[in-house]
């Protein structure tokens, strides 16, 4: 085949080039420049090697606030993608319940962020909340300002309340699209229906279910709106997950170079992790 | 021991899915069930085992009303048009899973499933996953899983229509075979003609919800009842024709064309089918008669020559042996075995039957 010389093209090509240098690669250099020096201000640097990188390795606080993070996120996915399943499955399949199940299922993906954030920090508070007070009216003792369980108990509540739609959205859409064949096999066979569920549902929802881990797994790991605005990561620092306890060194301390170097280390944490997910997905994908 | 169905009919909302049927099913028979999509061949079929309830009607087996009596407890098995195969099973614990789940013992499971994988082909690669087999495959896998339960109902859903052509002719071959030696009632959907032919046995021909005759096979072929059933059992399309008979004498009403007929029918007006091999481009048989047409389409098979012609009114199809060149828009003359004419009377029923 011949290959058109179109230079054209280039045209085409050029806006991405720029959208991606001003939104990505400049922003990265910036940091990267950051993490290596020193910096008081005007625009004055001083080189410091892989200090900032040693010493946030090393530092507890950034060890803490890791350790959070992966509790959260492991937390979360426990929760949210065998819910997500069990309420994709007793979803109705046709009839006029599909869209109303549909929508109701989506609504919770729409609300911004910080807006879910101060919803459930309202509906939690313990004197005027509904929950809050609900709980406390019950005879629980509940604050979730002030007793780092309580405050656990919420982000997580409001992380599953707010994601698991996209895990039933998904799983949903897995399910649709197997074949009735299949049941009408297994029922055959005298399958229960656990069985049908693991030995067909289940494999066969594998590939969207790798995607809803993945998503939820970069997101949550990623998570700052919805617990700044509930809990401002605290109380103390027990709700503060690497991106809320970032913000606070890097604008709060305004320790610039120790943050710098500290995102550039989160955002390889991020990415081995999915480059390793997306290799034993794949690996699982050429074995079968 | 054999099925049954006393007026079986299905309706959904409105819609009536099958109209009220009577068909009565053999021991160790093959019945392919014949007609075109949406013919209601799959809800028959899943009336027949128990996936799905008549709206009105009975089902009996074995001498017992087994209406409404759920699938697992009838047993029987099923192949679809899709290779529907437990995914991340092996090949092995496919054709192990009907046994497993009722609990035979795994010797039993061993020798049963080394017996149907080396009728079916598939010794090598019972260690492998359906995704790393062809569909031929594949579909054999499913297939064997049917077979290995020793059901009493074996139901096959167009088992071939998803294969390529020359994997579907391996196993078309293959399949009466399979079933030879077995206790028990093959019924086996298509929507081709030739493949009623080959497999033989019994076939009901449908359409549009409607068993429209039930019989041998190849009295079904050549008899037909009346003119739907020629319709559905001939492909390509049967030709069909108004003629007038008088005498021995019968002459096409659209054309001059004439010939003499022995069929022992009383002079009038009838309507008579030609299946495409009986027109020619050569003469077959002793009375053969001329017809002209213009080429429309000619297709050739290598082995096989069709051709789409128009004589007046008629738009008409023949299927010739070997390679007949024909240029589009050509006069050529064609002839017509008149022995082989199916004659239909005003209500559509065939006449010459003698």
């Amino acid at each position: 085949m011949n290959k058109t010389i179109n230079q054209k093209a280039w045209y085409f090509v050029i806006p991405v080039f720029v959208l991606v240098a001003f939104n990505a690669a400049i922003p990265l250099m910036t940091v990267v420049n950051y993490s290596f020096q020193e910096t008081f201000g005007n625009n004055v640097f001083a080189w410091e090697g892989t200090r900032w990188f040693k010493q946030i390795l090393l530092s507890e606080r950034f060890h803490a606030s890791l350790g959070r993070q992966f509790a959260f996120t492991f937390i979360i996915l426990l929760i949210q993608i065998p819910l997500g399943i069990a309420i994709a499955l007793t979803m109705p399949k046709k009839g006029w319940g599909v869209p109303v199940c549909l929508i109701l299922m989506s609504m919770p993906l729409l609300i911004p962020w910080n807006v879910v954030g101060a919803m459930w920090n309202i509906f939690a508070l313990p004197d005027i909340g509904f929950l809050g007070y609900t709980l406390n009216s019950v005879g629980f003792d509940y604050n979730f300002t002030q007793q780092p369980g309580d405050a656990w108990f919420t982000t997580i509540l409001m992380d599953v309340w707010h994601w698991t739609s996209l895990v039933v959205l998904l799983s949903y859409a897995g399910l649709n699209s197997i074949q009735p064949a299949y049941y009408q096999a297994a029922e055959i066979d005298g399958a229960s229906r656990w069985a049908t569920f693991r030995y067909i549902e289940l494999p066969k929802m594998k590939k969207v279910l790798t995607l809803a881990i993945l998503l939820r797994f970069m997101d949550s790991f990623m998570i700052y709106t919805e617990p700044f605005v509930l809990t401002g990561g605290g109380p103390g620092n027990t709700t503060a997950f690497l991106s809320i306890d970032l913000v606070k060194m890097a604008l709060g301390q305004f320790d610039l170079g120790p943050a710098a170097a500290m995102s550039l280390i989160y955002f390889f944490i991020v990415l081995l992790v999915c480059w390793v997910f997306y290799n034993l997905m794949m690996k699982n994908e050429a074995q079968s | 021991m054999s099925l049954e169905l006393k007026n079986v009919e299905k309706k959904v909302g409105i819609d009536t899915h099958i109209h009220p049927t009577s068909l009565k099913l053999e021991k160790n028979t093959i019945n392919v069930l014949l007609g075109s999509t949406l013919a209601g061949k799959t809800t028959l079929m899943q009336i027949m085992a128990g996936l799905d309830k008549p709206t009105s009607g009975e089902i009996w087996f074995d001498g017992k009303d087994v209406t409404g009596m759920k699938v697992q407890k009838r047993n029987c098995s099923m192949v679809y048009q899709q290779f529907i195969n437990y995914p991340n099973y092996t090949v092995y614990e496919n054709i192990a899973s009907p046994l497993a789940i009722t609990g035979v013992k795994d010797d039993e499971i061993k020798q049963r499933v080394g017996k149907v994988a080396e009728l079916l082909k598939l010794s090598a690669m019972l260690n492998k996953k359906p995704d790393e087999l062809s569909g031929g495959q594949q579909q054999r896998t499913a297939l064997a899983r049917a077979l290995v339960k020793d059901s009493d109902l074996i139901l096959l859903d167009e088992p071939l229509a998803n294969l390529d052509f020359k994997l579907r002719e391996e196993l078309r071959e293959e399949l009466p075979k399979l079933f030879e030696d077995r206790d028990c009632i093959v019924i086996y959907a298509t929507t081709e003609p030739s493949d009623a032919l080959m497999i033989g046995g019994n076939t009901a021909t449908l359409l549009e919800g409607r068993v429209i005759q039930y019989g041998k096979t190849l009295d079904v072929y050549n008899k037909p009842e009346n003119l739907i059933s020629a319709k559905v059992f001939s492909d390509p399309p049967m030709n069909i024709a108004e003629i007038t008979k008088s005498g021995d004498n019968c002459k096409f009403t659209d054309n001059n064309v004439q010939w003499k007929s022995s069929a022992k029918i009383k002079d009038g007006t009838y309507k008579i089918g030609i299946r495409p091999h009986n027109i020619t481009t050569y003469k077959e048989g002793n009375n053969s008669v001329e017809i002209n047409g213009k080429v429309q389409i000619s297709e050739l098979s290598g082995s096989e020559s069709l051709i789409h012609f128009t004589n007046g009114n008629l738009n008409w199809v023949s299927l010739s042996n070997g390679t007949q060149q024909k240029n589009v828009g050509e006069d050529t003359k064609l002839y017509m075995n008149t022995d082989e004419f199916l004659y239909f009377d005003q209500n559509n029923r065939l006449v010459n039957n003698g």
